[in-house]
């Protein structure tokens, strides 16, 4: 047999990622003590920078100025289809796999991750946490969610997964004087370990039910019926559960409120946001690609734990004085929401489509509000103070009124009220939800958002109506209060023009799958 | 070119509010009552065309605006006004100026941000009641809630931050339903937003049954009618002066407006076949809110419950389906706009001055008020419904209306014109008559000319659409009678 060079391009971006790993090592080790904390920061916003160019959707080879003129419907939506122009690759046998989906969640996790360390530095400085090695283990973090994202075999999955968890357990633990940081890491270690541990048995079902690994060929043998479908159904089971576990919905999100409270509020920014869009692509790909023959199954156990998020998400989000703790409640609460959207998925290629897209559409803005709301978190901790209970923010108004301003547009954009974007992406789930037919479904998700609604409300109430307690100024450095404050305004404005991304969220879906 | 008149009647407050927010900090109030006061005017003479270039003859949708919005959904952001619609416009523009000019000294805390509320609450309110796009009037409606909130809850007396939360959780989850009935509407009318669309949309009864009440949620919350009406003096009660004017004399039209831009040409079948729970529901809010509204003994609660009382006469009015009724409803509606707006002002005037809203505070304030308590005097024969102010208007013809549908519940309604005219002149003779109560009415000074200039204004609108109603009720003409010729036609 002759042994072939395998592709190496469509892996361009995860190979650059995991090369300035180690470059951020040799930083690591032979700068100078201050000076490697600087170095480490800009290499590793220069590395995700150009991992996110590099994993665009874009198909390079067409030629730019022929489409755009022959293009209809102007800049803007050729702008859009050039940026899901992307051809769908395998690459590594069948096991890895570049296409406009994994492109364009890959272009956001290294954008949102870039937030996330700007968010977060000056917040590490102020407790003597930053070091090279955090952003060396950030970036191993990062290159786990491209590979999970990028990944067409259950194996690929499993490695990224697992680079990704290990990599977020050291982080969590990243302030080891702190006992409450070391009893979130171990927590969320043990229940990690037990849902790899799950996903793994249930990947061995489908491997003995299937005969293979690659998540294409699972799906042909299931649409020929040469498997046997106990032992799938039997493994399915498993693997739902591991990517329920990842997602952190009902009755895998035990550790979500711990971890993300127990966290440093910026490694809690970086497990809250980024994972969850490479979450969805895992979901994704094993479910809808892997699985589809399996869909009336898997969608019933979505369903459950959909609804079961929703419910207890909000219910329990009340009942929180500490704002992360309410945040990790109400994020359980929004990935049951995204859920909703793909299991509504059937019937027409058309219905197929948006209800994936209003699903992605949800992650993605879940995603940047996240950032927002946890970034002002941190922004409002300084050296000697977390900002982290719902009091901190008492008379903010007064303090700050821009800075209260901002907490509640992200406040009101996460209640899903309108002119902001957390309003469509509810809408876009509901109206899938809705053309699947579950009436009551719908029904019990607006009941719920009615709560969460309270419990958002009550955040803008002490900004707004309570006296400050404590009169310290609000300061952010001109670099992080210019990100945060775009970021703000970008879930505004998203509001006022969400078309174009439930669009650029359908063509994706399209051109990976027409 | 056309000028898009109803875009700027949105968006120009809304802007100005905006503008309002970042020119005035603290510092620098005046600078923000300036912008707001001008942003107010303009936003009001840009309404003026509406009426002037207003056909009369025609049902159709004016002035319409259609640019897509979402195209992926086939959402456009739609804009046009009809007979129904563009008095509202017009109202709401009117008292939004009266809002900015009675905060003007009394607001001292943060003024500016008190004044965008406003205006961007005025922009809002304009889109709500000009959309013709089902997710576009949502949006507005939903949003509208935002200022509103914080304008009780920042502004608002002792008990503020309960009547805000109250305010806000009881109307969101009546539109919450309104959205899936909306999105339901969707995908059984060949995929369009459109509201027009909808009215020609073919539904079951079972479907028009669904669809019926999930309105109902949203617009009887909003009116709001009774049972579901325990917000409002709340709410009231602790909103300042602004807020009060601006819930009682535009906030209550959204719900009734939806009614008739929703309910009635949507599912006419339900809406008949469920008229006669309207027409109780109605009928329970006029008399025996009335009655409730007899015995309070805070002026500002007093006046709320009695605009629960008056919109309970306008859901009659629609509910009895004919001509007089509807229109009747409508002109009840508009002056209520202002007669409510002129007696939370009234009771503004004086609670600036002494800090109680309590009934047994007063007592003699003519002695030293005796410009003011002309003033009072006229809105509250207006509020109690006398033949020559514009309450009476309004009244007069539902009551007629009403008396056609049948002749009891016309009686019933009537009743309205004694319970009004008690609790209001029991309210005005025991605060503006008799001795001087105590020391603080015996200090108190006459209303400026700022507070002069408003009343006036306002009572000329009292007195002018009283003894000349027509310029209001020509306009509604055409469309009331295409309306009830489409409710006519059954969908089954």
């Amino acid at each position: 047999m002759e042994f072939q060079i395998p592709n190496f391009a469509p892996a361009a971006a995860e190979i650059f990622v995991a090369a300035m790993a180690l470059v951020l090592l040799m930083v690591a080790a032979f700068a100078r003590p201050g000076g490697g904390r600087c170095a480490a920061f800009w290499v590793s916003q220069a590395t995700l920078l150009v991992a996110a160019v590099l994993s665009l959707p874009v198909d390079w080879s067409a030629g730019v100025w022929e489409t755009l003129r022959s293009s209809e419907g102007g800049i803007g939506m050729w702008l859009l289809s050039w940026l899901a122009s992307g051809k769908v690759t395998f690459t590594f046998g069948l096991s890895f796999l570049s296409d406009p989906l994994g492109g364009m969640l890959k272009s956001l996790v290294c954008l949102a991750v870039m937030a996330v360390l700007l968010y977060g530095r000056r917040y590490l400085n102020d407790r003597k946490l930053e070091s090279p090695e955090y952003y060396v283990v950030a970036i191993c973090a990062t290159l786990g969610m491209l590979v999970l994202i990028s990944a067409s075999s259950l194996l690929t999955i499993y490695m990224g997964l697992e680079l990704l968890s290990l990599s977020s357990y050291a982080l969590v633990a990243v302030d080891r004087d702190n006992p409450r940081a070391t009893e979130a890491a171990m927590k969320y270690f043990v229940l990690g370990a037990l849902a790899s541990g799950l996903l793994l048995y249930g990947i061995s079902m489908v491997y003995g039910a299937t005969g293979t690994l690659d998540i294409i060929e699972v799906a042909r043998g299931l649409y020929e019926q040469q498997v046997n479908r106990t032992v799938l159904l039997f493994g399915l089971v498993f693997v739902v559960a591991g990517v329920a576990f990842k997602l952190g919905v009902v009755p895998f999100h035990m550790w979500i409120p711990d971890v993300y409270h127990g966290a440093p509020t910026s490694v809690t920014l970086l497990i809250s946001t980024a994972p969850k869009l490479a979450a969805f692509a895992m979901a994704f790909r094993l479910l809808a690609l892997g699985m589809w023959d399996l869909a009336p199954q898997w969608q019933k156990m979505l369903m459950i734990a959909a609804v079961a998020s929703i419910v207890l998400g909000n219910l329990a989000a009340i009942a929180q004085t500490n704002l992360k703790r309410m945040l990790a409640y109400s994020g359980i609460s929004h990935m049951g929401f995204m859920l909703l959207g793909l299991m509504a998925a059937k019937g027409s290629p058309h219905d197929l489509f948006n209800a994936y897209a209003s699903s992605l559409f949800y992650v993605v803005i879940y995603v940047l509000t996240t950032l927002a709301s946890f970034g002002i978190l941190l922004m409002m901790s300084r050296e000697g103070f977390e900002a982290e209970n719902i009091d901190d923010f008492r008379g903010l108004n007064r303090r700050n009124s821009w800075w209260a301003a901002m907490m509640a547009i992200v406040m009101f954009s996460t209640a899903g009220l309108p002119f902001f974007v957390g309003f469509f992406s509810k809408f876009f789930v509901l109206q899938a939800v809705l053309s699947a037919g579950h009436l009551s479904l719908a029904v019990v998700a607006v009941l719920m958002s009615l709560v969460g609604a309270f419990y958002y409300l009550r955040v803008v109430k002490v900004m707004y109506f309570d006296e400050p307690v404590d009169d310290t100024p609000v300061r952010a450095s001109r670099g992080f209060g210019l990100v945060l404050s775009s970021n703000v305004l970008a879930v505004a404005v998203l509001g006022i023009m969400p078309g174009w991304l439930m669009n650029f969220c359908v063509l994706v879906l399209r051109s990976s799958f027409g | 070119m056309t000028v898009p008149y109803l875009s700027l009647a949105i968006w120009l407050p809304i802007f100005g509010g905006l503008l309002t927010l970042f020119a005035g900090k603290d510092r620098n109030a005046p600078v923000a009552r300036i912008i707001a006061l001008l942003t107010a005017l303009a936003g009001f003479l840009i309404t003026i065309p509406l009426y002037t270039g207003f056909d009369t003859t025609q049902a159709n949708m004016q002035f319409l605006e259609v640019h897509p919005w979402i195209q992926y959904f086939n959402i456009s952001y739609a804009l046009g006004v009809d007979g129904i619609s563009m008095p509202f416009v017009i109202l709401n523009s009117f008292i939004t100026i009266f809002v900015v000019i009675a905060g003007w000294e009394v607001i001292q805390e943060k003024v500016a941000q008190y004044l965008a509320a406003f205006l961007i609450m005025s922009g809002l309110t304009n889109g709500i009641f000009s959309a013709l796009d089902g997710v576009l009037f949502y949006v507005f409606f939903e949003a509208a809630l935002i200022p509103m909130y914080l304008i009780i809850g920042i502004w608002g007396g002792p008990n503020r931050v309960y009547a805000a939360l109250k305010f806000f959780l009881y109307t969101l989850l009546g539109s919450l339903l309104m959205l899936v009935a909306f999105i339901y509407l969707f995908q059984h009318s060949g995929g369009s937003f459109s509201i027009l669309d909808w009215h020609a949309a073919p539904l079951s009864m079972r479907e028009q049954s669904w669809i019926f009440f999930a309105f109902l949620a949203s617009f009887a919350v909003k009116v709001p009618m009774w049972p579901v009406h325990t917000w409002l003096p709340d709410a009231h009660v602790e909103a300042p002066t602004g807020g009060s004017v601006v819930l009682a004399a535009i906030a209550l039209k959204l719900g009734a407006y939806g009614f008739l831009r929703f309910s009635l040409p949507i599912v006419p079948d339900a809406s008949q076949y469920f008229a006669p729970l309207m027409i109780t529901l109605s009928l329970i809010a006029v008399i025996y809110i009335g009655f409730v509204a007899l015995v309070q003994t805070d002026m500002k609660k007093l006046v709320a419950y009695s605009s629960i009382s008056h919109m309970g006469f306008a859901t009659l009015g629609f509910f009895m389906f004919n001509q007089l009724g509807i229109e009747g409803a409508l002109v009840q509606m508009i002056s209520h706009g202002f007669v409510s707006g002129a007696m939370f002002l009234c009771i503004g005037v004086l609670y600036d001055r002494v800090h109680s809203r309590q009934i047994a505070d007063y007592g003699g304030v003519v002695n030293t008020m005796p410009k003011f308590a002309a003033f009072f005097l006229l809105f509250a024969m207006a509020n109690a419904g006398l033949p020559a102010t514009s309450g009476f208007v309004g009244e007069f013809m539902v009551v007629l209306g009403a008396v056609k549908y049948n002749f009891w519940i016309g009686f019933a309604a009537a009743t309205t014109l004694i319970l009004g005219a008690a609790y209001t002149l029991w309210m005005y003779k025991r605060v503006v008559f008799g001795p001087v109560g105590n020391h603080h009415v015996a200090e108190l000074k006459d209303i400026n000319g700022r507070e002069f200039l408003f009343l006036a204004v306002l009572a000329l609108c009292v007195l002018g659409f009283g003894l000349y109603p027509l310029p209001l009720t020509e306009v509604m003409h055409a469309t009331v009678d295409e309306l009830l010729r489409h409710v006519a036609n059954s969908k089954l």
